[in-house]
């Protein structure tokens, strides 16, 4: 489907709505990828890094004499070193400060201490291995709750001014009006859920290579990075290394997630280390490194309560969360949002009034706080309100499919203003859920479950119905780090027609160098094979805030719209010229400009483009090249009805899916495979959190999640098959009406997978069961009602 | 030590420690990158490779074992200049998306139609399910195996 008819193009050139086959993939299938392991320098050094194995200790002493007596180990840096250069703390991405290397305290399991660089990763490794650290315990906090408490050990006792464990209170909307209307309501529904944490868990993990030339000064970071441009200015800010010297260049990524949002201290060691030795040194995580101390997701203890009036409408929402911040607050999230756009708690919903408050409180766990596959704590949100709105049906003995519909959003009332402030762009609901339904066989399927239930059969129907809020900014609203969130598109187009266009955002498997391609292919007419794109190098592209937040195409994706348009006018003006005729006669279609009814005289965007350096009207500038920077007017608001059904086993708790069917409507689409491919790929990772993958930790703070053995992520075996569906209302305000849809799946599915398990045992009484809704916690759950 | 391998039917003889996996040997001495490490638990498989014709973890055998035998990388599966079927139906069904686990998915897929020229989607969910995927949902790579072994078929 596409934008405009004026954007629609011929399969061969490949526009908007056509599913071509992805550049990217050429390379990839041949194994030349360029990932960010496989980048080797001469004279290239590798480092190791040293970690706590207890969760919270003080550090008496550190012993590096063995490791740095292995033959091979070039330096063993502490926490005492970075000191010296004002390094041994960095700023987070939330305005707190991380430890680089411990100097008086380990506050997780996992945390660096030390890092060994040798000239191989073997030897790196077992010199890590020989550092002594001596400890004198700590008790360790593993609970948001636990270290709230007025004797809990304090965690940041370094920081000034903190005197316990709180990192922040946030809230929004109106308590008082709130409050008002639950003191009248009908009937109030409660919920008390916990959203574990989770982990993104790319199967490449992250990695940096620093060459630092010390003659020119020249710092060429590669680096797995979904921010390049923002993580360029981290560094200049961090390091104090002048802007111009540092050269980012983020190769392809084995997939981001989230994960490769923040900067991690083996980044600022490993740059470092370069800076002190003159080679360049590379760190590559293993992924324990990976799972105990880069940036998990989630950790969200929520209770929400829903207000009805006696007809079953929904009068007010209240929502008070307890976040697990870990040790260090350093959440990937705009710097006014404490809670990220967790307030857009109320979902698809109409209603006056809703209050939600946030604390977070630090604890002996790793760092992170990243927007997992989400746009800043939507998952949570969406899993919360979804959750809520199934018990509020059970409570009032009305089919959630029903209450659904008598409480959603009309079409006529977009765009929407939120109690909490949000303005949803588009939508039309009511439509979405029944195409859904009719394709699952909806009442049909109650039926079923009903005679299945005269049989001793659980049979489980779990509807979600999510509104994300994705592509941030409008940049006077959002920012990391105090860095406004816009994005970028530079377009040059060559003299024999040919294009190149550079992105201030990141593919981490998105596909990218085909979407974007074809954006321009659909506004200018250059077939999509002759466009090049190029992303990821900060010396080569403009300035923008990354890939994360299904943010690319509302704001990147915009701009290759706006950068076309501006050389679509430029190209006009060459092509009156060179037809002889008005400017505002000419017409463009397909990559052909015509005079206005006299469509034979006519030329082509080649034609122009070689004329715009050969033969260019007076007063014109040569070249036909431009770059955009834009800034979204408003969020977007892509959304989904997703109908999960399992069977669940009364014996022994084990609940399989028997269909998935899954209606998305992200506004138009560029490549309607690419849009399902990540989709396939957001349920499979709802499926995930919804079923097995977790991270948690003993009562000492060990970390139970720290290998693939432990941390559990669905294989080909386990994953359902998923039917997907479409509908498309675009974004008004989107140059051509996309609204993203990188992380719809992962937001809104598992809301529907847990439904689908509570649904098959509502009747029992069972109104919760946390995620992941392993199978013995569904047999307690049922041991318990009966 | 001497460890001698042919690797994409080019025999390699390189000195090295006793205590080097496979998976450092392909990358790093001989300097195939296209195999790739994903975790240090034998559980993710990206750094899948074909031992003789059989797909192994290469995180998981010493460079030493594979002493006087057979290695198939991603960079040896095209043949003659063609890519293999499985190449190419991975590219025409979008089997994949960041790309890091593929040259293993291929792999284990290639080995799957020598052995069954027409598996059902069971037999390859489980012949793919000690590869793991963060991206695609697996749907695309069932796809993209059954269409290569169309393929197979037809020629």
């Amino acid at each position: 489907m596409t934008a405009t008819p004026d954007l629609a193009t011929p399969p061969e050139i490949g526009g908007i709505g056509h599913s071509v086959l992805r550049r990217e993939d050429d390379r990839l299938i041949e194994g030349q990828g360029d990932f960010l392991d496989d980048v080797a320098l001469p004279g290239m050094l590798h480092m190791a890094i040293h970690r706590s194995p207890v969760a919270h200790a003080r550090i008496r002493g550190i012993d590096t004499e063995a490791a740095s007596a292995v033959d091979g180990v070039v330096a063993v840096v502490t926490g005492e070193l970075m000191a010296a250069h004002n390094l041994a703390w960095m700023p987070t991405l939330s305005g707190d400060t991380q430890a680089v290397l411990a100097t008086d305290k380990v506050r997780y399991q996992g945390q660096e201490v030390a890092a060994v660089i040798a000239t191989d990763p073997y030897v790196a490794a077992d010199a890590a291995a020989l550092i002594e650290v001596d400890y004198d315990m700590l008790p360790a906090v593993t609970g948001p709750q636990q270290s709230l408490s007025a004797d809990a050990p304090l965690i940041r006792d370094e920081k000034e001014g903190q005197t316990d464990n709180l990192v922040y209170t946030w809230e929004s909307g109106d308590a008082e009006a709130t409050d008002a209307v639950f003191a009248e309501a009908a009937k109030v529904v409660t919920l008390e859920t916990f959203y574990p944490r989770s982990h993104p868990a790319p199967l490449e993990t992250c990695g940096i290579v620093a060459d630092v030339n010390s003659v020119t000064g020249q710092a060429t970071v590669y680096l797995t990075s979904q921010a390049p441009h923002a993580h360029r200015t981290l560094f200049a800010l961090v390091a104090g290394l002048p802007e111009q010297n540092i050269r980012i260049i983020s190769p392809d990524l084995g997939g981001g997630f989230g994960n490769k949002v923040p900067i991690y201290p083996g980044y600022v060691v490993a740059t470092a280390a370069s800076l002190l030795l003159g080679t360049p040194v590379k760190w590559i995580e293993s992924r324990s490194d990976n799972l105990i101390s880069t940036g998990f997701g989630r950790d969200y203890h929520m209770r929400g309560e829903l207000a009805l009036d006696a007809g079953g409408r929904i009068l007010a929402l209240r929502a008070d969360v307890l976040s697990d911040q870990g040790a260090f607050y350093s959440d990937a999230q705009p710097s006014n949002f404490r809670a990220g756009l967790f307030h857009v708690v109320t979902g698809s919903y109409d209603f006056a009034a809703a209050h939600v408050t946030c604390r977070g409180a630090f604890t002996n766990k790793a760092p992170g706080g990243v927007a997992y596959r989400c746009s800043f704590r939507i998952t949570e949100a969406s899993y919360l309100i979804e959750r809520l709105v199934q018990n509020a049906a059970y409570e009032i003995g009305m089919d959630p499919a029903d209450f659904r519909l008598l409480n959603f959003i009309r079409e006529d009332q977009f765009p929407y203003t939120t109690p909490t402030g949000f303005t949803y762009d588009s939508g039309d609901y009511h439509t979405a859920l029944r195409k859904a339904m009719d394709e699952v066989g909806y009442t049909e399927l109650r039926a079923t479950q009903a005679a299945a239930r005269e049989e001793g059969r659980l049979l489980g129907i779990g509807i979600a119905h999510f509104t994300e809020a994705v592509g941030a900014g409008p940049s006077r609203t959002y920012d990391i780090a105090g860095l406004k969130m816009f994005d970028s598109a530079e377009l040059r187009v060559h003299p024999t027609g040919k294009a190149i266009l550079k992105l201030g955002v990141k593919t981490q498997g998105q596909g990218h160098e085909t979407t974007f391609a074809q954006i321009v292919a659909s506004e200018l007419g250059i077939p999509v094979t002759d466009i090049k794109v190029v992303h990821g190098d900060t010396d080569n592209t403009p300035y923008g805030l990354g890939t994360y937040a299904s943010r690319s195409t509302p704001t990147s994706g915009a701009a290759t719209s706006m950068v076309s348009r501006k050389l679509a006018d430029k190209a006009r003006k060459i092509a009156a010229h060179l037809l002889e005729a008005a400017e505002a006669d000419i017409d463009l279609a397909a990559g052909v400009f015509s005079v206005r009814g006299t469509p034979e005289r006519s030329v082509t965007i080649q034609d122009v483009a070689f004329a715009a350096y050969t033969n260019m009207p007076e007063g014109l500038e040569h070249g036909l090249e431009g770059v955009s920077y834009y800034d979204p007017p408003n969020l977007t608001f892509p959304y989904g009805s997703y109908i999960v059904v399992v069977e669940v086993d009364a014996e022994t708790g084990v609940w399989k899916v028997d269909r998935m069917v899954a209606l998305d409507d992200c506004g138009v689409r560029i490549n309607p495979m690419i849009v399902e491919g990540q989709i396939h790929g957001g349920l499979t990772e709802g499926f995930a959190k919804s079923s097995m993958q977790w991270i948690t930790f003993d009562d000492d703070g060990n970390c139970i999640g720290a290998n693939f053995m432990d941390y559990l992520v669905p294989t080909a075996w386990e994953t359902p098959r998923f039917e997907l569906l479409e509908t498309c209302v675009p974004s008004p305000h989107h140059p051509i009406g996309a609204k993203g849809v990188g992380e719809s799946a992962t937001v809104g599915s598992p809301a529907a997978y847990v439904n689908a398990v509570i649904d098959a045992v509502a009747h029992l009484g069972v109104r919760n069961i946390d995620m992941p809704v392993l199978a013995d916690r569904v047999w307690d759950a049922i041991e318990s009602a009966s | 030590m001497e460890v001698s391998v042919t690797i994409n039917g080019t025999a390699q003889s390189h000195d090295v420690e006793a205590r080097q996996l496979l998976v450092d040997f392909v990358r790093s001495t001989v300097g195939l990158t296209g195999t790739h490490i994903g975790c240090d638990t034998t559980s993710c498989g990206v750094c899948t490779v074909l031992l003789d014709g059989v797909p192994v973890k290469a995180c998981t055998v010493l460079a030493a074992q594979a002493d006087g035998h057979e290695v198939t990388t991603v960079e040896g599966l095209k043949a003659d200049g063609e890519l293999h079927a499985v190449q190419k139906a991975f590219k025409e069904n979008h089997g994949l998306q960041c790309g890091f686990c593929t040259p293993a998915m291929m792999l284990v897929g290639a080995a799957l139609l020598e052995s069954n020229d027409d598996p059902t989607e069971d037999e390859i969910r489980w012949a793919i399910s000690g590869n793991l995927c963060r991206c695609t949902g697996y749907m695309n790579i069932v796809k993209s195996i059954q269409a290569a072994a169309a393929e197979g078929r037809a020629q």
